[in-house]
């Protein structure tokens, strides 16, 4: 039950953020964490649990944000109706890229994907049935509620609670089934698990799939949100870089590690761009580097892995401290 | 028919620079299995270098280059001894996030600091063009492909025939063993920054003198560097070579010839279809 304590605990917390928070600001913020967390978190399944650094997730993102504003914009569809489309793409991208890169060592996965995510982008800005460089819009007016087009930011805020509650599940689910073993096996050593009949390229090829999946339902999310999308906003690198430094701050490998993370990061700029204006948008990613570089130096398991650390040796400290008790009584 | 051998010798021209600065990036990576994200903001910073000193004090690469190499490999140490020397004992993911971050950290240092917008030098600060056999070439081009190509080959002569070269290559085959033999590894492990980041900064002035300037500049030549890298094959100076200069005539013909803004569209292709066929690179043993 102590288990269960505190996630209910925040998972409360966390339903009742925007009744107590009300401004829109304040509501549009905690929405854009969720969102990010859920982007995070599908990235951290192949990141993270399977220890392949994708460069390229932006990739996956934007094929769900460009199929659900495709969707209104070529056929005036919801853009509901794209993101199924922008998930079937995904797995097939993440398929032909995985094939070949997943069986080298983790360096060529991360390259490839990084080529990847500047091919796609490069092949978008110039085709004009994607919007080339202006991009693609959704509903302006909302037509009916199926648009999931609102002005305020609360209906997006329970929305993507929801969703990241269901990735977080799929993750944890994934995590205690025969793959989250293989891929832990891997993980620590991928000859060893080889070794002992884990179908190592195989499962880390099924961890890209599923991560891929998800993160085109967070760009369909996102470009639902903001209402459009275009080269920058859906396919820049610099969201694959969110992804990354959100999982890997919070901790890569953890459950709630990458929301932890977006908790952090995502207030963080949105106060600074907020403070500094256009100027902020450079030093923001001054800091997020800088960020990057400290974790990778002295905490490569994040804050929580830190916390964890910390926890245990306090733990022990108590246990001591009852045993020395325990001694002492008469 | 001119105009082709002309874009061809442009195209080599400019493969000998993305040879120079491809390089470093396969002598880290051979020597210590290390895959620096951070390459192409080097030779960022080399640009940038050479863009300094010639608005304080007027001259052009000549003076540009050598204080480029100095800065850049002084950072390479910092960089080695600071980061790479922790990151490199750490799993896969400190690493790449190590050298990432550094990416980011001195792109945007650069955004910040220099504004977004594109630098040039001068045009003719290098000679200005002339004509050999029909063929046009700038004296800038010229200059940078030639001593990009010496750079190379020394580079290439300094790891197979000095002292220091075999001792580099003993800790990049196996470090403790070299250690047993009084070789330093982490002093061998450190001049190999020096030199990558030296030839970035070297590579950097160079392509200054006619290519835009700007913070962005290096996510697309590290991306250029990481094909010539995985085409020459891993740890070879000599693969580097022949791929820098290929991938430098691919870019100009398909700029010739489809549109300048299809260049970079060919060469990922080309990458991520290599990756299918031949991971290895051109030269490399299967």
């Amino acid at each position: 039950m102590r288990r269960l304590l505190w996630p209910s605990v925040a998972l409360a917390l966390v339903i009742a953020y925007p009744l107590w928070f009300s401004t829109p600001f304040q509501q549009r913020l905690g929405a854009l964490v969720l969102l990010y967390a859920i982007a995070a978190s599908a990235w951290n399944i192949i990141g993270g649990y399977a220890g392949q650094v994708s460069v390229g997730h932006v990739v996956f993102f934007g094929c769900g944000a460009y199929a659900a504003m495709g969707a209104y914009a070529h056929f005036g569809w919801s853009p509901l109706v794209g993101i199924p489309a922008g998930i079937v793409l995904s797995v097939a991208i993440a398929a032909v890229i995985g094939v070949p890169t997943l069986r080298l060592s983790g360096h060529y996965f991360s390259m490839a994907t990084i080529a990847l995510a500047e091919l796609v982008r490069l092949i978008v800005s110039n085709t004009d049935y994607l919007g080339a460089a202006v991009g693609l819009s959704g509903p302006t007016v909302p037509r009916n509620l199926f648009d999931l087009s609102f002005t305020s930011a609360l209906p997006y805020y329970y929305l993507f609670l929801a969703v990241l509650l269901i990735t977080l599940g799929i993750t944890w689910w994934m995590a205690e089934s025969r793959m989250g073993f293989y891929l832990r096996a891997i993980k620590d050593s991928e000859r060893a698990a080889r070794s002992l009949g884990a179908p190592a390229s195989r499962t880390k090829l099924h961890a890209f799939i599923l991560s891929a999946g998800l993160t085109s339902v967070a760009g369909a999310l996102y470009a639902m949100m903001f209402g459009f999308v275009d080269p920058e906003s859906g396919l820049g690198i610099l969201i694959s870089v969110k992804m990354l430094i959100m999982a890997a701050l919070g901790g890569a490998g953890l459950l709630f590690g990458p929301l932890v993370g977006a908790a952090i990061l995502v207030p963080l700029e949105e106060i600074s761009n907020n403070l500094l204006g256009g100027k902020g948008a450079g030093l923001t990613f001054v800091v997020y580097g800088a960020i990057i570089v400290i974790i990778a130096r002295f905490q490569p398991g994040g804050i929580l892995t830190l916390i964890k650390r910390i926890w245990a040796i306090s733990d022990k400290a108590a246990k001591a401290a009852v045993a020395e008790g325990a001694t002492h009584a008469p | 028919m001119s105009i082709l051998v002309q874009v061809i010798v442009g195209g080599l021209l400019l493969g000998a620079v993305y040879a120079l600065f491809s390089s470093g990036l396969t002598l880290i990576w051979g020597m210590m299995n290390v895959i620096n994200f951070a390459h192409g903001d080097f030779v960022m910073l080399g640009m940038y270098v050479a863009f300094v000193v010639w608005t304080l004090l007027g001259v052009g690469p000549f003076v540009g280059a050598p204080i480029a190499a100095l800065v850049l490999a002084t950072l390479g140490v910092i960089v080695y001894f600071g980061l790479i020397r922790s990151v490199m004992k750490g799993p896969m993911l400190a690493q790449i996030l190590g050298t990432f971050g550094l990416a980011l950290l001195l792109r945007y240092s650069v955004f910040w600091g220099f504004g977004a917008n594109f630098q040039t030098l001068p045009e003719n600060l290098v000679g200005g063009t002339f004509d050999v056999l029909g063929i046009r070439i700038q004296a800038s081009r010229l200059l940078a492909g030639a001593v990009a190509l010496l750079v190379t080959l020394g580079l290439h002569l300094l790891l197979t025939r000095t002292s220091l070269g075999s001792k580099m290559l003993a800790v990049a085959e196996d470090a403790t063993a070299a250690q047993l033999m009084g070789i330093r590894p982490d002093s061998m492990q450190a001049i190999a920054w020096a030199i990558a980041a030296g030839a970035t900064g070297i590579a950097g002035a160079l392509i200054a003198t006619f290519f835009y300037i700007a913070p962005t500049v290096g996510e697309t030549l590290g991306i250029v560097a990481f094909v010539t890298v995985s085409l020459g094959g891993f740890g070879s100076v000599p693969g580097a070579l022949v791929a820098g200069l290929l991938i430098g005539v691919i870019e100009s013909v398909s700029a010739y010839s489809i549109g300048a803004v299809y260049k970079d569209i060919v060469v990922y292709s080309l990458f991520l279809c290599f990756l299918w066929f031949r991971p290895q690179g051109l030269m490399g043993k299967s």
